[in-house]
């Protein structure tokens, strides 16, 4: 029996998908689909935007509104569907390259308008589809095809870089925590204002072979045993935090939302007819 | 009723023609010498409903005016020589993906920052092949603050029509410069909408054309077509296809989409060239300074005429083969090295020689310097 779920929400007539065996991308994109459904949502006033990349390819497989845009410049596209209709709930699919390198003028913009839009990153710390180059989430010393000598650069923080920019929501959810996943993605779609959820995910093929990170469950293993959630972090003693990451929200503020704001422009010149 | 007249500069002409043509939305970025587009647009648009953003960079600008677009509402971005090489892979979206919208360039002098505060028309051969990979283009040229205005009524309308990127390639003179505007009353001019599927049509393909058509209808995202857009090449239901057959079939369209309909997008004006024996041809401000050589030269008893090419691209080939055939010599003003240029001699092979009248350093050409070059050729 095909998950009521799928039946509803994806196009079934897509799948099956093209992301490499192991990939945790549609772990990510099963999350959202029954987040969806359980808002309620109704499939004509969402709309999904993505870049170039791999997570950019997610979704054409879900059954709303779908715009499949240029590297980095989802955001950008995003910004004037959402302005152009404020009733449309517009959700960013972003990878960490078109995210926070091409994209990252993009992310800190929307962060600071806080225009109503959900920016979902699925990181996975390389460059995927083309092949497994270093990105600007890649640890320090880890290797890529375009770093075969350990990367010297540093790592971004996503969530807390759009969380300084000014979203209004930043949170940070892993693969493996699929639950706890549900409930940011809940609220980070729910929230008014620019949300940015990055998901820790794993990428065996191109970052997991070049780095020895083993099977895809033992990476997802990894996510389990290195992630603790920022509040239960907050009252460890510092030994037991050391060397772990952080997940959960991160930021969660009220603030005025922009398209809102440009309604009231609009509706002073109403007025004033 | 009293005719409205305004005192305007292209520029200013060119945002109040986008609203009579029904621009609701405008993304955009600062740049000489096209801001006033944009500072027009952020004044004008929220009173009639319309939305107007300063994106973070250029390509952003574009970025959020396709959205736009997409989301339904008529678009339009401006910028000028720097700003408009970074909207290059833009436009190539909104071209493959058939989303309709206006591109402004206000040319300046390049390459790179160049003269930003002088005029140039350097920017032809970009308008044609900026962006990667072929694909179909419409590019108009106004002369003039009222051409500015009902040229812009007339590329939003080829955009909506043709669901294709058109650029409004004026040059900072034309931007400018004040001139009287009268103001055509609602429905003188031509207003066209993008057709857009009904509501119930359960059929609805996003990128099917009626047998013997060339252009899809389009739907709103939010309007109950739920549909997929996409940058790859897709077959017509919008989602990817690999398939080199259909490639071929997709692009074949888009291009027919302009190849078929020339009548309809060329336009071209005509000065004294019923029994010219020498021709100028000119576009943009630079007409202005050829018209007046025109002029001069009758005044010398030398029969010249000006055949001014308004559409661009394509560039209007058939009367220009024509007036090749007909003259003794042909000279191209323009503030370029020769771009139009290499098209018209391309265009009009052996039928008559192609000079060049041009400039690349900031200043406008005079009807003096098309004079002397005309005089050439005598």
């Amino acid at each position: 029996m095909i998950n009521p779920v799928v039946e509803k929400l994806f196009r079934a007539d897509r799948l099956p998908h093209i992301w490499c065996p192991g990939c945790s991308h549609g772990i990510t994109l099963g999350a959202l689909a029954r987040t969806i459904e359980k808002l309620g949502w109704d499939k004509d006033e969402v709309a999904i935007v993505s870049g170039i990349g791999c997570s950019s390819r997610a979704p054409g497989y879900l059954d709303v509104n779908t715009l499949h845009t240029t590297h980095g410049r989802a955001l950008a596209f995003a910004t004037g569907v959402k302005l152009a209709n404020p009733n449309l709930k517009v959700i960013v699919i972003s990878g960490d390259g078109d995210a926070s390198a091409i994209g990252g003028n993009h992310l800190i913009h929307a962060a600071r308008r806080n225009i109503d839009i959900t920016c979902l990153v699925f990181n996975n710390n390389i460059y995927g589809m083309t092949g497994g180059q270093y990105s600007p989430t890649t640890p320090t010393n880890d290797f890529g095809t375009t770093a075969p000598h350990g990367n010297i650069d540093k790592p971004f923080d996503i969530a807390n870089l759009a969380a300084s920019a000014g979203a209004t929501y930043a949170a940070r959810a892993t693969a493996y925590h699929v639950t706890q996943m549900e409930k940011l993605m809940e609220k980070a779609l729910t929230h008014k204002g620019f949300s940015c959820l990055e998901v820790a995910s794993i990428c065996p093929i191109y970052y997991g072979r070049k780095n020895k990170k083993g099977s895809p469950a033992n990476m997802l293993k990894f996510l389990k045993d290195n992630f603790i959630d920022a509040k239960v972090a907050e009252k460890l003693p510092e030994e037991k935090r050391a060397g772990k990451m952080l997940m959960g929200e991160f930021k969660n503020v009220e603030a005025p939302e922009y398209t809102d704001e440009y309604q009231k422009i609009i509706d002073r010149f109403a007025e004033e007819k | 009723m009293a005719k409205k007249f305004k005192l305007l500069s292209g520029n200013e002409a060119c945002v109040e023609g986008a609203l009579y043509a029904g621009m609701k939305f405008y993304g955009g970025y600062p740049i000489t010498p096209s801001t006033e587009i944009a500072e027009r647009s952020a004044l004008e648009l929220p009173k009639v409903g319309g939305k107007f953003i300063q994106m973070e960079d250029e390509i952003a600008g574009i970025a959020a005016a396709i959205g736009g677009s997409i989301a339904g509402l008529k678009s339009m971005t401006a910028t000028s020589g720097p700003g408009m090489s970074l909207k290059q892979e833009n436009i190539g979206y909104a071209a493959i993906a058939e989303i309709p919208l206006v591109i402004v360039n206000v040319q300046r002098g390049g390459p790179s920052t160049g003269l930003p505060t002088a005029p140039a028309q350097g920017d032809v051969m970009q308008a044609m092949w900026g962006t990667h990979g072929d694909h179909p283009v419409i590019a108009v040229s106004p002369m003039s603050v009222t051409e500015t205005f009902t040229e812009t009524v007339r590329a939003f309308n080829l955009a909506e029509k043709y669901r294709t990127p058109v650029i409004l390639l004026t040059d900072e003179v034309v931007g400018h410069m004040r001139e009287k505007l009268e103001i055509p009353e609602p429905g003188e001019l031509e207003v066209y909408d993008r057709l857009r599927p009904d509501a119930d049509d359960k059929d609805y393909l996003a990128y099917r054309v009626e047998e013997g058509d060339l252009v899809p209808k389009m739907a709103a995202f939010g309007s109950g077509h739920r549909y997929h857009i996409t940058g790859l090449f897709h077959d017509e239901t919008g989602f990817p296809s690999n398939s080199t057959e259909n490639a071929e079939f997709m692009l074949d369209r888009m291009m027919n989409k302009i190849a078929h309909n020339l009548d309809d997008i060329l336009a071209y004006d005509e000065f004294m060239t019923e029994d010219a024996e020498h021709l100028i041809i000119s576009y943009g401000s630079t007409a202005r300074a050829a018209k007046s050589a025109v002029m001069a030269l009758r005044g010398e008893g030398i029969k010249v005429g000006l055949f001014r090419p308004i559409t661009i691209w394509p560039y209007p080939a058939e009367r220009t083969i024509e007036l090749a055939k007909q003259v003794k010599s042909i000279t191209v003003a323009e503030m370029n090295l020769g771009q139009l240029k290499l098209e018209i001699e391309r265009v009009v092979k052996s039928e008559a020689p192609v000079q060049l009248s041009g400039k690349a350093n900031g200043e406008v050409l005079t009807p003096n310097d098309i004079i002397a070059k005309v005089k050439e050729a005598l």
